[in-house]
């Protein structure tokens, strides 16, 4: 493989089993610098999956993830320093509903001591103005509609200052009139060159923003290229199958 | 009944602060024990899931009234026998013992289940910002458990408060154990345990409302 300093993260054959069934059959993907990597698929083809493997969410039954130089797939490793480095946003947001907007995302960098408090806290309305909500700081997460939520998650996972940001159907669990905002700020992380990894039924989206397309369906790469190759002459029937589906 | 609250009132009342004061301390231990096994029945461990499991079914599947016997009786009858090592439990002792493991048996289900009430996605949540296990489980999912945990705990906290009745067998005089000396002296048992059962609605009744206050100020939802 190449040894190259600017890929952030490379996962090697990964597989992974729940019980009997195969989630993922053999994956292989090297994620560069600055890259926005958007995976599409079918339901149930192992996406989530694959993103949750990438901080060991998910442990993955065999196959390695290199990340800073480390297989972060080995069991042995300490993997709450490596997904410091890695921000994760989820579906349903999972904001703290017992803190303030402010204390979601203090938290972790105060506990981890990467901040001291004042610090934090100044960092923390820096992010939320960044996501256009500073007048929501001391608010708690059920005041809030579920686009701000997704926006202060993602504040959230950027207070820790990550090498890559994870995205698992960041938009899936939002009222149509939210998934504009959050995309947006989305949209905006991408030019500011954080390398993102996206799984998204956002067709629209990944078109705009990604720099590649995977297309994973039954627990493998079925496709991957450009959103120009991938959308408009996709080469896979699978991929044929599941635009023709979906457009 | 006025005549025996003059003359005996002041016993009533110190036996019901032994009663207090038994309950105050197994309720600690209790919540230390229960906090203890009810973790250790949702981590992602096996052998600490048997752990805790074996001690809830234990515990709870022997009758207090056993319990109480064994750890005042059996125990130093063992100690002494088996290891040669003369242990002697003064009644409260062996009262705060017995009412700590009953009591901690059950609070560990009751946290079992409010921890597994927090979405899963919580944890997920703070893993993924680097938070270790036991960080995560500190800060973001028992104050969250807590909350729905507050009504049950409080329950168990009553019954263990009235659990305490049944160590007058073992010779500690609280509450039950002074009434029945009081009525030995007096022959009249409806006005004793007449009096006796409105000392320990009282407390009660004051817990509980202790307990509704507790739970509305912890709710997040309250505007």
């Amino acid at each position: 493989m190449i040894a190259n300093d600017n890929i952030k993260i490379s996962v090697k054959s990964l597989y992974k089993d729940f019980g009997k069934t195969n989630v993922l059959n053999g994956i292989s993907l090297d994620v560069y610098e600055g890259e926005v990597v958007c995976i599409i698929g079918p339901s149930g083809g192992g996406k989530s999956t694959f993103l949750r493997c990438l901080n060991c969410l998910e442990d993955p039954t065999s196959g390695n993830i290199y990340f800073d130089g480390v297989d972060i797939a080995d069991v042995t490793v300490d993997i709450n320093i490596h997904r410091q480095k890695i921000g994760m946003v989820f579906q349903q947001f999972n904001l703290f509903p017992h803190k303030t907007v402010l204390e979601n995302i203090m938290l972790a960098p105060v506990d981890r001591k990467l901040l001291d408090k004042e610090t934090a806290r100044v960092r923390a309305l820096e992010l939320l103005k960044r996501v256009g909500i500073e007048e929501k700081a001391n608010d708690y997460p059920h005041s809030l509609s579920g686009g701000q939520q997704q926006r202060v998650a993602i504040a959230r996972a950027l207070a820790m200052n990550p090498d890559i940001m994870l995205f698992d159907e960041p938009t899936s669990a939002l009222d149509p009139e939210m998934v504009g905002e959050v995309l947006a700020v989305m949209k905006e992380l991408a030019q500011q060159g954080m390398t993102m990894v996206i799984v998204t039924h956002e067709m629209g989206f990944a078109r705009d923003v990604a720099d590649r397309v995977l297309l994973i369906a039954d627990g493998v790469i079925a496709e991957e290229g450009t959103p120009k190759e991938i959308f408009d002459n996709p080469q896979n029937k699978r991929t044929q199958d599941f635009l023709a589906a979906v457009l | 009944m006025l005549e025996i609250i003059t003359k005996f009132g002041p016993t009533l009342l110190e036996a019901m602060g032994k009663t207090l004061t038994m309950a105050f301390y197994s309720l600690i231990f209790a919540s230390i024990i229960g906090l203890f096994f009810g973790v250790l029945a949702v981590v992602r461990n096996k052998v600490c899931n048997v752990i805790a499991q074996i001690f809830v079914d234990i515990i709870r599947g022997v009758p207090m009234i056993v319990l109480a016997y064994f750890v005042f009786f059996g125990i130093p009858y063992a100690c002494k026998n088996i290891i040669g090592f003369n242990l002697t439990l003064s009644a409260l002792e062996a009262g705060i013992i017995c009412l700590s493991l009953n009591c901690g048996a059950y609070m560990a289900e009751i946290i079992r289940g409010g921890i597994q009430s927090v979405p899963k996605g919580q944890m997920e949540a703070a893993r993924s910002l680097g938070l270790p296990y036991l960080t995560s489980m500190r800060k973001i999912i028992l104050p969250q458990a807590i909350r729905t945990m507050i009504p049950s705990i409080i329950n168990q906290f009553i019954i263990t408060l009235k659990d305490t009745s049944i160590l007058s067998i073992i010779g500690f005089p609280e509450l039950v154990n002074s009434a029945k000396g009081v009525v030995a002296l007096t022959f009249k048992s409806f006005q004793v345990w007449a009096i006796v059962g409105i000392m320990y609605l009282i407390v009660i009744t004051i817990l509980s409302k202790l307990a509704k206050v507790l739970e509305r100020r912890l709710s997040y939802d309250r505007k």
